[in-house]
């Protein structure tokens, strides 16, 4: 069993050293060891029994002197962001088919580095191994934003790089706090569940992994990097880091903030909550402003990951499961939008709202897949958004009926500027550019039928994702309201 | 000793073939020396032999011995052509650098201060000679003039700490100084004091700690880049290796006394360091300052003194060596090729010397201190061992600094892969590649792998 998830982390730096040598045919080795690496998930989550245990445990000394290890298994949260990142790594390297990327073997190997650097992220559990599966995540996406995004790049990736370094190297020092309270001196994710920590040293580890883990999301104030690394971003580079990357953040709050430092996250909970829900507002408003079709998306982007770090920290069963579907749902969303947005501004060079106009005349097939993802963004019942936008709603609801009043704002919102969105891109009339756009075909459209599909088969039929998270979840809260109650 | 005598007598011999116009044969002689002497230090590996009181070949003096004279070695591969067009009489510069490493093989394993004061004496006028090589440079002549006054000034403050301690405890011996600080220990001599504190500015001289690092920049900038190579890896670790062996065994005792002092020079060496080399234009004098801020965290180990500290500054020590290594190597190309060393000469590099970036690259992620590159395993030694004294500020504000550090090193990725540049192609000699080739290998294993240097001494 524990060679399948050796295989499973190993797989993608395999395939990118491979890449790295295969010139122009590289995309097409890199789909095949991305489908490869979604083949043995799909194995993995077919061999997983939904239970709360963690299974294909590896467990390998590696630096002993140190207590780090090479521990890492997968239970039902990890599955989850496991699944969303296999699914979601062949995809995008499908939708960067249609470009011609200088250098495309470096572009494909850096991918696959990162999927790797994802999975190590997605499955540590030992704090060392996620600290530099996490480090190792965004050196290569900070290279892909680099070399071959936009004209301002090199200013906007400084900042990005600096902005998470900076969070990550806090985490460290946090991590390192830990160890040194662990009696055992490792950095087994068990050995820390089981620490006996005080509130005030809770509050300040509880910042130290925070602010890390909301640079990465973003969360309110944490956010100002975000909007102009999206846009300058490739197309694929944008994909890879609102797809996936973003949940990272995310998956660290749910794994390693709620369990390890309980007190903290009741004491300061609140405030992220609130930052959370400044933000959704905050970022659905500037959005309404947006004259940049990506940069609206990014906003949108903010207001969304708001709601679910909300959803998280009202700390009960409905919050979590809703974030857990919805880490996949806006996944599925968030790429298909850029995607759409990519192939127009492939077409017509520009992604300025004004400009457009009319493309659904000229694109009915475009036009129809974008209309779906766009219901599914906006959470109509029956596409992926709805469930877990109304399980997060619940879950806030539960917690603070005042903050679900505001964090439910983000669903008009969102209804009111993304059909602008598509009704100034896609109807109105035809403008000389927008003039004999040229429908999806051939990869374009066999990419927006994948996740056309999974958005409505997510949305017609969760269970089968709910059912692989939901033991996993009960226990994580089990666990941390037992160690709540032995702190008082 | 075998270790010393060989490399003198290869100092000597090289000498004699210069004398002989034996050009070719120079640098196999030169390597096959280092290579003996290579192997006597790690052959002699637990052998723990003391030499008449004044020197001991421990673990601790063997470990820093190879590390330096296999940084040496890496230094002279990289001499392919570098002084020929300087002076016809190649074999001076040879020697000299064999010199200093004799004197540097003296500093990590002296057990007696007049030993001390000897080596650091033989390294330090060999490099003042070696700073002014280009004779008709007036930048090499300006470093040569400051290094030796500057030099001169600390050995000074040396000699006086020196001569404070054996007037307090009537010893050179390090460890008739120890038995005196922990039989009087209440009762030190008022001498002892500022002996401690005048050996501890000269030693900081030598490893160029704020505030007695204006020397560093203008002397870096001025010497020939191997020179600077040669200087800001191999003797600034026997800098650290000669000061730990003082500090964190003789004068232990009284930590408490010497420790604030020193947090103090840490944290303005790390400030200055970091904050100067971000407003550098020029990658040399960027790497000068660079050191200066390395300087700040190999001294972290003598703050929280632990039984890891020796070992710590060892790593650390090697990866700051192999990554600094690979960024002089690859100055040398460029400045050969396009005659500058600002950043924008690196402009565009990426794109047609591939070898070349990529290694540069994961030297600036190492010194940076990216996970995965050696460099990370020693900043995080540094970190833990100062946590585990709970001196969380402290790491806190080393942390801003290593953020600090990420932009400048950053820079010139950014130049190589990022920036349009001409499409210069570097001629890169064998011997430059089997450097970089090996110092990225060892960068990368020993941050995916620590453990085989982890408890080394």
């Amino acid at each position: 069993m524990e060679q399948l998830l050796i295989l499973l982390i190993f797989l993608p730096v395999v395939g990118a050293l491979v890449t790295a040598f295969t010139g122009n045919a590289a995309k097409h080795v890199a789909l095949v060891f991305a489908v490869a690496s979604l083949a043995l998930t799909a194995v993995v989550a077919g061999q997983f029994v939904p239970d709360a245990s963690t299974q294909f445990v590896v467990n390998l000394p590696w630096i002993q002197d140190l207590g780090i290890h090479f521990h890492a298994g997968i239970d039902g949260i990890s599955l989850i962001t496991v699944l969303l990142t296999n699914v979601l790594v062949p995809i995008i390297i499908l939708a960067s088919y249609q470009h011609n990327y200088k250098s495309p073997a470096g572009f494909f190997a850096l991918i696959l580095f990162m999927q790797a650097g994802l999975l190590v992220v997605f499955t540590a559990m030992d704090a060392f191994l996620f600290y530099i599966g996490w480090e190792a995540a965004l050196i290569p996406i900070y290279f892909i934003c680099a070399i071959w995004g936009g004209k301002d790049r090199i200013k906007v990736n400084m900042k990005f790089f600096v902005y998470t370094i900076a969070g990550s190297l806090f985490m460290l020092l946090g991590i390192i706090y830990l160890y040194l309270q662990n009696p055992a001196h490792n950095f087994d994710i068990q050995a820390f569940y089981q620490l006996h920590l005080d509130p005030v040293q809770q509050g300040w580890i509880f910042w130290s992994f925070f602010i890390a883990f909301a640079i990465k999301m973003p969360v309110f104030p944490f956010h100002t990097w975000q909007p102009d690394t999206y846009t300058e971003a490739p197309a694929a580079g944008t994909m890879l880091l609102s797809g996936i990357m973003l949940k990272m953040g995310i998956y660290g709050v749910i794994r390693w903030l709620l369990p390890i430092v309980p007190a903290g996250v009741q004491d300061w909970g609140n405030t992220a909550i609130i930052l959370s829900i400044i933000g959704i507002v905050y970022a659905s408003l500037i959005a309404f402003k947006q004259r940049d079709a990506k940069r609206l998306v990014a906003y949108s982007s903010i207001a969304h990951v708001g709601l679910i770090s909300a959803g998280i920290f009202a700390l009960n069963t409905q919050g979590l499961q809703g974030a857990m579907i919805q880490m996949l749902s806006h996944g599925v969303n968030v790429i298909g939008l850029f995607f759409v947005l990519d192939i127009i501004f492939s077409r017509v060079k520009t992604n300025t709202i004004a400009e457009l106009g009319g493309i659904a005349k000229s694109a009915p097939k475009l036009a129809i897949a974008f209309l779906i993802i766009i219901l599914g963004t906006v959470a109509l019942p029956g596409t992926n958004g709805f469930i877990g936008e109304f399980l997060l709603l619940i879950g806030i609801y539960q917690y603070n009926i005042w903050a679900v009043v505001f964090a439910g704002l983000t669903v008009i919102f969102g209804a009111v500027y993304m059909f602008r969105l598509y009704q100034n891109i896609m109807l109105g009339k035809t403008n000389d550019l927008t003039l004999g756009f040229a429908d999806i075909k051939g990869t374009e459209q066999i990419v927006l039928f994948i996740i056309c599909a999974l958005i409505i088969v997510l949305g017609v039929y969760p269970k089968p994702i709910l059912h692989l998270s939901e033991a996993s979840v009960q226990q994580l809260l089990e666990q941390v309201n037992q160690k709540l109650t032995s702190v008082k | 000793m075998n270790i010393i005598i060989t490399i003198v007598v290869t100092a000597l011999a090289v000498l004699y073939a210069g004398l002989f116009k034996a050009k070719k044969a120079l640098l196999p002689l030169t390597l096959v020396g280092l290579l003996i002497s290579l192997t006597f230090a790690v052959t002699a590996w637990n052998s723990n032999t003391v030499y008449y009181g004044m020197m001991e070949m421990d673990n601790y003096a063997l470990a820093f011995s190879s590390l330096t004279i296999l940084g040496t070695i890496f230094i002279f591969l990289l001499t392919q052509n570098y002084f020929a067009k300087d002076s016809e009489n190649v074999a001076e510069y040879y020697t000299l650098i064999l010199f200093a490493l004799a004197g540097i093989v003296i500093m990590v394993s002296y057990t007696n201060m007049s030993m001390l004061f000897i080596g650091i004496e033989i390294m330090s006028v060999a490099l003042y000679i070696l700073a002014g090589i280009r004779k008709s440079n007036f930048a090499s002549n300006e470093a040569s003039l400051k290094y030796f006054l500057m030099g001169a000034f600390s050995t000074g403050f040396l000699l006086f700490g020196i001569t404070l301690v054996y007037g307090a405890t009537g010893s050179f011996s390090l460890h008739a100084i120890n038995q005196y600080l922990v039989g009087n220990y209440q009762a030190v001599s008022p001498l002892f004091y500022p002996g401690v504190i005048l050996i501890m500015v000269g030693l900081c001289f030598k490893i160029g700690a704020a505030p007695f690092h204006f020397w560093t920049p203008d002397v870096y900038e001025g010497a020939p880049s191997l020179i600077t190579a040669f200087m800001s890896t191999v003797v600034k670790t026997a800098g650290f290796a000669a000061f730990l062996r003082l500090f964190a065994g003789t004068f232990a005792p009284l930590h408490d006394f010497w420790m604030p002092p020193l947090m103090a020079i840490v944290c303005i060496t790390l400030f200055i360091g970091n904050v100067t080399a971000l407003f550098q234009k020029n990658f040399k004098r960027m790497l000068a300052y660079s050191s200066i801020s390395h300087a700040g965290y190999l001294l972290f180990s003598l703050v929280t003194l632990t039984a890891n500290s020796a070992n710590n500054v060892m790593v650390y020590a090697a990866a700051y060596t192999f990554a600094s290594i690979i960024a002089f190597a690859v100055l040398i190309l460029v400045k050969q090729k396009t005659g500058h060393d600002t950043f924008e000469s690196f402009n565009g590099l990426g794109k047609r010397n591939p070898l070349v970036a990529l290694a540069l690259t994961i030297a600036m992620l190492s010194l940076a201190g990216i996970p995965l590159t050696a460099g990370f395993i020693g900043k995080y030694l540094m970190f833990l061992n100062v946590m585990s004294q709970y001196q969380v500020y402290l790491v806190a504000f080393a942390i801003l600094n290593a953020l600090v550090g990420f932009y400048y090193y950053l820079r010139v990725i950014v130049a190589m892969y990022f920036k349009e540049g001409s499409d210069i192609v570097l001629e890169t000699p064998v011997q430059y590649k089997v450097v970089l080739v090996l110092s990225v290998i060892i960068t990368i294993f020993l941050g995916v792998y620590p453990t085989i240097i982890l408890n080394l001494i």
